[in-house]
């Protein structure tokens, strides 16, 4: 058994339409390799579903989103995301607009095979008055309360970025925080890794192996990509770029900003994308933030 | 204590705002934002120990973890708490959270999502994130680095991102005992929704404003509280635990201009 593919091979898993899913937190170990190579794709009208960082802002500057389900955009040490900004307040995306915890709640339920999740987040707020299609359910026991019925959210394809799997589909995710991935791994039809390290087989010891926060069983593939997750941060391998996410945000006030990014780091591939960084000796070096 | 001391507006502001967390118990103390981060770790440091804290990742720590470069010093954890135990911990109620909305209405209700029309807003923010989720579950207080009446708004915020006493919001059935709204920390005040039908009341002014400055910046009518007074002025103690707790000095920056905590009039 081997999963190694390549990005392209995964991204060529794609239709015009689909929903996919990015693991991650806002600026923390988003599959950005993979996100470069949907965007030298002609891949169009995607529902995006993620804690979002620039991953959103580059397919909506990129013109391919045609619905977001999130619960934030960010860049956290830059609070607003420009190009999300710009798609959102042009009035360019169609919306479900949830809680953080909702959102992880919905990719359970889609994880479980079940239709809905019961809980009280989004209730008495505009997540529900905005979304006619959430609704409510009244517990069967003797309470009745009425809680909001949170609807799976089911995704085509799901892409993450590890710091370690092996070509079995093995995962490791070293840094502190697992963040979601496993319930996008869950909730999704197809699954494509990227990671730091590709290794032949994990051979662990028992303190390793918590690291592993799903099964392989839910990994369609396996893309090696070193620095995949660069301008993101990557715990504990490396931190986020901020020199190259402020440089993204000047661009972003100019004309032809975006054209420009395209030019400068897609559109020549990864080694380019590299090269136009630092190389990977800066990139590797990138300290962690501090909290 | 009769020894006066020089502090700013900011640290005025640390000391009310770890105001917030008194009398919690064992409750895990979110501070997010500059000043409330140090006002939950002087709350902690203080008079209410029992608060649990985070290093603003995903560990646990007893000792709160100082902002800004560490310089080396690594911070000793005492358990672990990633986002996915975050939220568990939200649902289960066992959380006081300080956030800085973007708006705020008469009924307490948030917004961190968008300024103006929904479908095509003047302005986005940061998207709702966990206020629908935090504001029914757990209590929270708020921060308003600048008051005045585009926070402050004299109707309903743009976008409902956090629940409030609306009683018109709530559809029947739903449990509304399990959310409160403790206190709302400002530059120019103090405020709580302790009122008659929770109305918002000034609790405490800050030093050298009046209830009609605080009145005028604020798009809804407000309350004097039973309890009005002058904001508590930082003691040496704590202005000594606020220099520990933020070494680089990020607090000067966190109000325009870094005013004094004592205006002249």
């Amino acid at each position: 058994m081997n999963k190694q593919l390549t990005a392209a091979d995964a991204v060529a898993q794609l239709r015009d339409g689909m929903t996919i899913g990015f693991g991650g937190w806002g600026p923390r170990r988003k599959p950005m390799a993979i996100v470069r190579e949907i965007l030298r794709s002609p891949v169009k009208d995607l529902t995006v579903v993620a804690y979002g960082g620039p991953e959103v802002g580059m397919l909506c500057a990129a013109g391919k989103v045609r619905k977001l389900i999130f619960g934030f955009v960010t860049l956290d040490a830059i609070p607003l995301e420009p190009y999300y900004r710009k798609a959102r307040e042009a009035g360019e995306l169609e919306l479900l607009e949830l809680d953080e915890g909702m959102f992880q709640w919905g990719l359970r339920a889609a994880g479980m095979r079940l239709p809905f999740l019961p809980t009280r987040c989004g209730l008495a707020t505009d997540v529900t008055a905005l979304n006619p299609a959430l609704k409510t359910v009244t517990s069967p026991y003797a309470d009745g309360e009425v809680l909001l019925a949170m609807p799976a959210l089911e995704l085509d394809v799901a892409f993450l970025h590890v710091n370690v799997a092996d070509r079995l589909g093995n995962c490791l995710v070293t840094g502190p925080d697992p963040y979601f991935d496993h319930l996008f791994a869950r909730a999704a039809q197809q699954c494509f890794v990227s990671c730091e390290r590709l290794e032949e087989r994990l051979e662990l010891d028992a303190g390793q192996a918590r690291c592993n926060t799903f099964e392989r069983y839910l990994v369609t593939g396996v893309v090696h990509a070193p620095l995949g997750a660069h301008p993101t941060s990557c715990p504990s391998d490396y931190g986020w770029d901020l020199q190259h996410l402020k440089a993204y945000v000047a661009g972003s006030q100019q004309e032809q900003g975006w054209q420009q990014y395209v030019g400068t780091y897609l559109a020549g591939g990864e080694q380019a994308y590299q090269d136009a960084n630092g190389g990977v000796e800066r990139m590797g070096a990138l300290p962690l933030p501090v909290f | 204590m009769s020894a006066t001391c020089e502090f700013t507006l900011a640290e005025l502001m640390i000391v009310a705002a770890s105001e917030a967390w008194r009398g919690d118990g064992e409750v895990i103390a979110s501070g997010l934002g500059v000043i409330p981060r140090l006002g939950a770790s002087l709350a902690k440091l203080t008079h209410s120990p029992q608060l649990l804290m985070t290093d603003s990742e995903a560990f646990l720590v007893e000792e709160p973890v100082p902002l800004g470069p560490r310089d080396g010093h690594q911070p000793r954890y005492s358990g672990y708490m990633s986002f996915e135990r975050v939220f568990e911990c939200v649902w289960g109620g066992r959380r006081h959270a300080m956030i800085g909305p973007t708006q705020i209405d008469r009924w307490g209700q948030t917004n961190l999502s968008c300024i103006g029309d929904y479908r095509k807003p003047k302005s986005a923010i940061l998207g709702v994130r966990g206020l629908p989720g935090n504001s029914i579950n757990h209590l929270n207080s708020f921060f308003v680095p600048n008051h005045n009446t585009r926070v402050f708004v004299q109707g309903e915020v743009d976008m409902v991102s956090g629940v409030g006493f609306k009683a018109e919001r709530w559809p029947d059935g739903v449990r509304r005992d399990l959310m409160d709204i403790r206190r709302v920390v400002t530059d120019l005040c103090t405020l709580d929704f302790d009122g008659p039908q929770r109305a918002a009341q000034v609790r405490t002014l800050h030093p050298g404003v009046s209830f009609d400055e605080v009145q005028d910046k604020t798009g809804f009518p407000l309350l004097k509280s039973p309890l009005l007074q002058e904001t508590a002025h930082p003691s040496a103690e704590q202005l000594a635990l606020i220099r520990r707790l933020d070494p680089h000095d990020y607090r000067a920056a966190a109000i325009k201009g870094n005013p004094p905590g004592i205006r002249s009039v």
